[in-house]
């Protein structure tokens, strides 16, 4: 069965939901990348969070217009829509206050998802609503995923992945040298405002797949983990692409194999194991070789007279 | 009068407590400029918590309590860890570990069998305000009748005991934590072990939210630690008013969440009560929202 999963045999629905977890992880890591090096990685939470209420709402509204309310696309666009007002509402906390970015992060990341709870407890007193197994959001669910959301997420992820293959040079050069990039005439607003768009479309994506509360964790962790391996933005973008896709495609595989686990802590840990490896082995700054080479030039210098 | 006690006193006096206690810790760490440290540190407890539950075999609080301050000074640990040799951004370094050690807390949960215990991971999220309920109380007579109060909900002495412990530490250590929060370098110089104070406020932060966690949820413990405390620095430029304000922020956006929680859909004509953990976040966001907009001292901090 393992087996099987892992090499796309157990079943179209299966298949295309592997892929599209895949395709979701490499863009997650290549535009995770990018977020990390312009240091905007708990921005991304804070969005993440802030879905919550959106997923709600777009619930609401579609039982309201008499659908049933469980379109992955209508729940990703609310997702979206309440994503894009945590991002104003910690842009206005830190222009209109003295308040620091974190705690407007934390602010908006706190109250926006305790409304979508508030917004979750009325869907469950809802008729129907008790069905609506919108908790698969919180944590992520790719077991028995419906044919039409896993090509949902299967064009995303591959429309996300594109973005960013076409994007990497200027929003790269914004990253690591904002004026610079102004004089050759990239404009900073310009790249962070498309930074921002895709890592809210990367949480959107990943929100059935990883969940709300884990999908920063898609973002940060393989791009903190290409760093070990490079010195080169370039080339970590698309190591951590690779790093993040192999988490995700396995953990979905495994998540056919245990429906019952959320799949976004699977993936997680797998990441996290990749990134462990990174910093302790990786030739280029792991720990391991770092402590190696410096004994070594110790032993060089007692050695010499 | 008798529904009241029986059903919201216990619920609103655990809810102000939590909510003040997380309060006066979360001003230290917004000023140390370390608020997300408590987001962190309500991820981080989980694994904890599991873990003692997992030894141990029952909920109960000691154990608990260790298990979450151990593993979120393991979690402060290996961010420092990550941070100096990967060499990223703090928040990055952040983001990493306690993502990492909520995933293993929450498959930790998912693999060990709760079924006996009210212990999963919607109620790490949300809590269980609403049924911390106390039916050994028959009316106004039962507050002072032993018997009664014997049958409180056990969460209640216990968030009382570490509000109670918090407020000590505060106030014994107010001055060399004032000094170490806002001159790091003075402090030192004076012979504060600046770094040791940092350490016990982020334990302290721990058992804040570790006991906070059980009856009222992660919601209220991250927004507590935050909100109320960033409403009230845009209030006033001195500490101890600053406390006084956040604390008082607390108890508003608890008792007014609760209630609103509770009456407000009935209010609206509908049957059912929302979620009071999630009603307290919010309410505690819009409290935050004016001061933002009309708070005395939102700008820069006044000269002279």
């Amino acid at each position: 069965m393992f087996w099987q999963a892992l090499l796309l045999q157990a079943g179209y629905n299966a298949t295309l939901v592997t892929v599209g977890a895949a395709l979701l992880g490499v863009a997650a890591g290549a535009v995770g990348s990018v977020m990390v090096l312009r240091k905007r990685a708990l921005v991304a939470d804070a969005m993440a969070h802030a879905t919550l209420p959106g997923v709600a709402m777009a619930f609401m509204v579609m039982v309201w217009l008499g659908g049933d309310g469980r379109s992955l696309a209508g729940l990703m666009a609310g997702a979206a829509l309440s994503a894009g007002c945590g991002l104003l509402t910690v842009d206005w906390i830190t222009r209109k206050s003295r308040l620091a970015e974190d705690a407007a992060i934390g602010a908006v990341l706190s109250v926006f998802f305790g409304a979508g709870i508030v917004g979750l407890t009325v869907i469950q007193t809802m008729q129907g609503g008790r069905q609506a197994g919108l908790e698969g959001f919180l944590l992520g669910a790719t077991a028995g995923m419906l044919w039409a959301d896993a090509l949902v997420i299967a064009g995303g992820g591959a429309v996300a992945v594109a973005l960013v293959w076409l994007l990497r040079r200027p929003l790269l050069l914004v990253a690591f040298d904002p004026g610079f990039a102004e004089t050759v005439g990239i404009s900073p607003r310009r790249a962070d405002l498309i930074l921002m768009a895709l890592v809210m479309a990367v949480t959107v994506i990943g929100l059935k797949v990883v969940g709300l509360i884990l999908v920063v964790a898609l973002l940060i962790i393989p791009a903190v983990a290409a760093r070990f391996w490079t010195d080169r933005a370039g080339a970590m973008v698309w190591i951590a692409g690779a790093i993040g896709g192999a988490a995700s495609y396995l953990g979905a595989v495994i998540s056919t194999l245990a429906p019952a686990l959320p799949t976004g802590p699977i993936i997680v840990l797998l990441a996290a194991g990749v990134f462990l490896v990174s910093l302790l082995f990786a030739p280029a700054r792991g720990a391991v070789p770092a402590a190696l080479r410096h004994r070594r030039v110790r032993a060089l210098r007692q050695a010499a007279p | 009068m008798t529904a009241f006690l029986q059903l919201s006193l216990t619920p609103l006096l655990i809810g102000a407590l939590v909510a003040a206690t997380c309060a006066l810790v979360g001003n230290f760490l917004l000023l140390r400029r370390q608020a997300l440290l408590g987001d962190a540190i309500s991820h981080v407890v989980l694994p904890g918590i599991v873990l003692a539950f997992v030894i141990t075999g029952a909920v109960a609080a000691a154990p608990m309590l260790l298990g979450a301050a151990a593993v979120a000074v393991a979690a402060v640990v290996a961010i420092e860890a990550v941070k100096r040799l990967g060499r990223v951004e703090p928040g990055a370094a952040m983001g990493v570990v306690f993502t990492t050690f909520f995933a293993a807390g929450v498959l930790l949960l998912e693999q060990t069998d709760t079924s006996a215990v009210h212990l999963d991971v919607e109620h790490a999220l949300m809590g269980n305000l609403e049924s911390l309920v106390w039916f050994a109380a028959t009316g106004p007579g039962s507050l002072i009748d032993p018997a009664a109060l014997a049958r409180l909900p056990s969460e209640l002495p216990r968030v009382a005991a570490v509000a109670v412990v918090v407020v000590a530490l505060c106030w014994l250590f107010w001055r060399p934590l004032a000094l170490a929060t806002f001159d790091e370098g003075f402090a030192r110089s004076i012979g504060i072990p600046v770094t040791a104070l940092g350490f016990g406020l982020v334990t302290v932060a721990a058992i804040a939210a570790v006991a906070a966690f059980d009856a009222v949820g992660s919601i209220i413990v991250i927004a507590m630690f935050i909100c109320p405390p960033a409403a009230a620095r845009l209030m006033t430029d001195r500490l101890g008013r600053q406390v006084a304000w956040s604390v008082v922020f607390a108890v508003v956006s608890a008792v007014l969440g609760y209630m609103l929680a509770g009456y407000g859909p009935l209010w609206l004509g509908a049957q059912d009560a929302v979620s009071a953990a999630g009603m307290i976040a919010v309410v505690s966001g819009v409290i935050l929202a004016l001061a933002v907009r009309f708070g005395p001292c939102r700008g820069a901090p006044r000269r002279g």
